[in-house]
């Protein structure tokens, strides 16, 4: 095929000139003027916004993105089959003819071609697997528990974080330690090993969202030639690896950061905290709208969805999350950022990716071109998803590459084959970074932590409401594994997590805090730490929650607001706070007291009004046994702000966030 | 810039045909006419709290007419197993127990007949284990489905609105796993199982019901009898905080009232009282097998107040310092004087 530029500049004048026969006059006139005319001030009607479009050229259809194209060697397909054929001179339909394939027809290998339906299989597959595990991050009841059956998820819910090598190499630096599930992201590195960053473009979760976002998104501008140069490779995609660098280091300066950018933490975050309730919000209103109508059926057909949805999708109450507006404006940008730049995020942001493309270049398995046989025709630009430079001419870059065959699979010329042990000619296997620009996003991640902690002072808490899910570990330890993938707020059955802001400064954004206010601690729930991938919530048993054998795991201490407490201050019977004080014995107790009470009526004759006495029980704490779960706080009926709040102070991971002297171990593991 | 070479001289201004100005002028009024319309047909004519003060008072009454007129049974009856008198021996089985006290009352086929949906209304309030006596026994329940099913209901739903995560009171009560075991449908109180309902009561005026218990044939309340620390002794009547959505929490602070409200409007067919092992103290939740004691006692009544005053001695309470006794007495619920009832102890 010959070079592009000579079409794009001479097809517009060429083609009337050549004969081209309009059926109508004005389109003609217009085609003119298109043609003497900088895109930009068309005189109207523009030909194709006329409703004519049969009778137009072919090429005065769409020459706008001609115009753009860009000025290299590779033709847009599109622009070269116009000029082959320049004139559709009937509106009439084509017969339906059998497809060809276009340049030498041959198909690519069958096994190519059934494997990406196997990849689109997994992808499916993967992605509806990570959404069921979401789902089941719940607790659900069942009546096959006996009563003393320790409550626990039957499934690793965890498990696409568990598989996370990023996950496991930044706790890794932080803690030098490898915590429990997180081996099986060995796994994950091994397939990498094999296969490069098969990962990406086979099983990812949020890869494939931003799979079909990438397919589903783009505007009439975004195909063709422009779709060609979005997929070739950029500079800009290096930005991973600088992530993936300034992540690492900022892990081993002891913050775990990174989270903030992991896809899955990112899927779990935004899917689990937003999408779902939103769904869950949507579904609410609609199936208890249409529960209104007065037809059995629909009623009948309403509830039963409802029933269904808040026993196996949802919980049984709308779940509630602060801060989540934040979480999933980033989602939708992200997801939106495909409309411009396909898989925007798994080719520009994402650390994982970058992780693995790192480890991409050790893979035995990858791409093979023969150049000599290119013809320049761009199919595999525009079905490539890494971005990894398919296409002839250039040096196929593996680290980029997704694995997702697309390239050999529309490749008329049988020019690209995957294979085992390929020869390297063709490629690039070592990310393409700039070494200054690599040390100074090192440098950044290094700065980070400094940079954050000398703006709050850890040990005197950023936040009195800074609650840390029970079995948490002691603060510089907690933020040295929380990688905030929300699997603990999602897994908490009363809605009490909820990802921080600022409360705990900067550094904390997205960390789990308990908001007592909306939801308590359950007394002996200990699932946050069952689903947290790296120990960031320990592990712990009800035993060690209860304080059976041991000290109870208290998470903070509750106070009394004696101005607004209700049997304090309006001398009015309550004490809900007591009824719902889960320990035993309970650390809120009563005092009975007489109290003199108003009437709130005046006597007679204007007199003050009389006085009476009231028997009340007025509730205290024993900071000794109280637990900090918020239970109280959650049951207070002061509804806005409640009487008595808890706050971090007194909880057990902390040495220094004491109250009580007795409580203070400094001779504890921390 | 180049030259643009068609650009056709219109004149600055055209005036509109009679038509067209017809056309464009009907427009506009039609779309001021039907704007009028819509905001005429849903004007808020305003006014505060129209529309909460209408409707009359919703009650839901599942008594069994006949229940207290045939004079040869009990109106109440405490079946007690014999371990008080003869140690060593095991006690009586719970299904037993409830059995007894129901032959005395008749049977349940006086409360349920064939092909009825039965509701049965435990107490699974809180996330504590049998053992602790927060919630209605498991076997008790499960006695009660299963002589529901014996006497021909149709269906036996079993539900309570829980204080504590639903899944884990259920399913840590015990409850979900026995009643299941024979046949009990559970339902888990969920958000669009509630519907506001007008109570009028002297402190409870609307407030959201869960649906399942309240629409059903026959309903039987199967409380647990134990301590509360506020209205210091609660069983059949208190059971129906379980019925009400929204924050339930307010109601402490005139809790007595709020109760009797509660037993105007839930009027079951049949309460079975749960004291197969009682919690004495720390009460309502308990958390501590030293607050409980076993009492191997199952209270059934056609009149809940009175099966409330009687279960309260057992934890040496008085009806008359329960005040929300007093007040469904006074309101003809039933009676506290329960020994004016025709009793039956087995």
């Amino acid at each position: 095929m010959a070079g592009p530029m000579e079409h794009v500049g001479t097809a517009p004048k060429a083609g009337p000139r050549d004969g081209v026969s309009l059926d109508v006059a004005a389109a003609s006139a217009t085609k003119l003027a298109h043609v003497h005319h900088d895109m930009h001030d068309f005189p109207e009607p523009i030909p194709w916004k006329t409703g004519q479009a049969g009778t137009v050229a072919p090429l005065d259809r769409d020459t706008s993105w001609i115009v753009s194209a860009p000025k290299k060697a590779s033709a847009p397909v599109a622009s070269a089959a116009a000029v082959a054929t320049p004139t559709i001179t009937a509106p009439a339909k084509p017969k339906p003819k059998k497809k060809k394939l276009p340049g030498s027809g041959i198909p690519a290998r069958l096994s190519i071609r059934s494997l990406v339906w196997v990849r689109r299989a997994s992808q499916v597959f993967f992605f509806a697997l990570f959404m069921y595990f979401l789902f089941q991050t719940a607790f659900r009841g069942t009546f096959a528990a006996q009563a003393d059956t320790p409550v626990r998820l039957p499934l690793p819910v965890e498990g696409f974080l568990l598989a996370d090598p990023f996950v496991t190499a930044m706790t890794v630096l932080s803690t030098h330690t490898v915590y429990r599930g997180l081996l099986w992201s060995i796994g994950l590195l091994a397939l990498t090993l094999v296969f490069g960053r098969v990962f990406c473009g086979w099983i990812c979760p949020f890869g494939t969202l931003h799979h079909f976002f990438g397919w589903l998104l783009p505007s009439r501008r975004g195909r063709g030639a422009v779709r060609v140069e979005a997929n070739k490779t950029h500079t800009y995609q290096r930005a991973k690896y600088y992530l993936l660098y300034a992540f690492l280091v900022a892990g081993l300066f002891g913050s775990a950061i990174g989270g903030l950018f992991d896809p899955i933490c990112i899927a779990v975050r935004s899917i689990g905290l937003g999408v779902i309730p939103a769904a869950q919000y949507i579904g609410g209103r609609a199936l208890g709208g249409a529960s209104m109508v007065p037809s059995r059926g629909v009623q009948g057909v309403a509830d039963h969805t409802q029933d269904f949805l808040a026993s196996a999708v949802w919980q049984s109450h709308q779940f509630y999350f602060h801060q989540t507006w934040l979480i999933v404006f980033l989602l939708i940008a992200v997801l939106f950022a495909n409309r411009f730049i396909p898989r925007f995020w798994c080719r520009v942001l994402c650390p994982l990716g970058a992780f693995l493309g790192v480890f991409a270049r050790f893979a035995l398995f990858g791409m093979e071109k023969d150049h000599a046989k290119c013809t320049d025709c761009n199919l595999c630009l525009v079905n490539c998803q890494g971005a990894d430079s398919p296409q002839g001419g250039v040096k196929w870059r593996q680290d980029e590459c997704h694995m997702c065959l697309n390239c050999e699979t529309a490749c008329p010329e049988d020019v690209i084959k995957f294979r085992f042990l390929p020869n390297r000619k063709g490629t690039v296997t070592k990310p393409d970074t700039e070494r200054r620009t690599a040390l100074a996003a090192a440098g950044a991640g290094a700065l980070f932590l400094p940079a954050s902690r000398i703006a709050d002072a850890l040990d005197v808490n950023y936040h009195s409401k800074v609650i840390r899910p029970p079995g948490a570990v002691e603060e510089r330890g907690f933020l040295e594994r929380c990688i905030r993938c929300a699997e603990c707020m999602k897994v908490c059955p009363n809605n009490a997590l909820h990802p921080a802001f600022l409360e705990s400064g900067l550094e904390g954004v997205w960390t789990p805090i308990l908001i007592a206010r909306i939801g308590y601690c359950e007394h002996s729930c200990v699932l946050c730490g069952q689903v947290c991938p790296t120990g960031a919530i320990q592990k712990i048993t009800e035993k060690e929650k209860l304080g059976i054998g041991v000290p109870p795991v208290k998470i903070g201490t509750a106070f009394y607001d004696h101005g607004r407490c209700l049997p304090w201050s309006m001398q009015t019977p309550c004490i809900v706070c007591e009824e719902f004080c889960p320990t035993s014995p309970k650390a809120i107790w009563v005092e009975e007291v007489e109290a003199p009470v108003r009437d709130s009526k005046p006597g007679p004759n204007g007199e003050q009004p009389a006085m009476k006495t009231v028997k009340l029980q007025r509730p205290h704490v024993d900071p000794a046994l109280c637990i900090g779960c918020g239970a109280c706080e959650k049951v207070c009926p002061v509804q806005d702000q409640p009487a008595v709040y808890i706050t971090s102070v007194g909880e057990s991971r902390s040495k220094t966030n004491v109250i009580l002297l007795e409580n203070t171990n400094y001779n504890q593991k921390s | 810039m180049k030259s643009k070479p068609e650009v056709k001289s219109e004149p600055t201004l055209v005036r509109p045909s009679r038509r067209e100005l017809l056309v464009r002028g009907g427009a506009a009024l039609g779309v001021l006419a039907g704007s009028a319309a819509l905001g005429r047909a849903v004007w808020d004519k305003g006014g505060f709290g129209v529309g909460s003060a209408e409707g009359a008072r919703q009650v839901r009454d599942f008594r069994v007419a006949s229940a207290r007129k045939e004079t040869q049974f009990a109106e109440l009856a405490i079946a007690r197993s014999p371990l008080a008198k003869t140690a060593g021996e095991p006690p009586l089985a719970p299904m037993q127990l409830v059995r007894n006290a129901l032959e005395a009352l008749g049977g349940m086929g006086r409360f349920v007949s064939r092909g009825d949906i039965v509701v049965v209304k435990p107490n699974i309030g809180w996330d504590r284990m049998p053992v602790h006596a927060a919630n209605t026994n498991p076997d008790v329940v499960a006695a009660v489905v299963q002589i529901a099913y014996e006497a021909g209901a149709k269906r036996v739903v079993v539900a309570d609105g829980s204080c504590n995560d639903p899944n884990r009171c259920f399913q840590r009560s015990g409850i979900w796993r026995k009643a299941y075991a024979v046949g009990g449908e559970i339902v888990l109180p969920a958000e669009h199982r509630f519907r506001t309902m007008r109570l009028k009561g002297d402190v409870l005026d609307e407030w959201p019901i869960f649906t399942t218990l309240v629409d059903a044939d026959k309903v039987i309340n199967v409380p647990v009898a134990k301590h509360h620390n506020l209205a210091k002794f609660t069983a059949a009547m208190k059971n129906w905080y379980g019925v009400l959505g929204g924050r339930r929490n307010r109601l402490h602070q005139n809790i007595d009232t709020s109760i009797a409200d509660l037993a105007t409007f839930m009027r079951p067919s049949l309460t079975v009282v749960d004291a197969i092992r009682v919690l004495v103290r720390n009460g309502p939740q308990g958390g501590n097998i030293d607050d409980t004691r076993e009492m191997h006692t199952i209270v059934a009544s056609v009149d809940q107040v009175a099966a409330d005053a009687f279960a309260c001695t057992l934890i040496g309470q008085h009806r008359d310092n329960l005040p929300y006794l007093k007040m469904g007495h006074e309101r003809g619920i039933g009676t506290m004087y329960w020994e004016n009832l025709r009793v039956k102890e087995v």
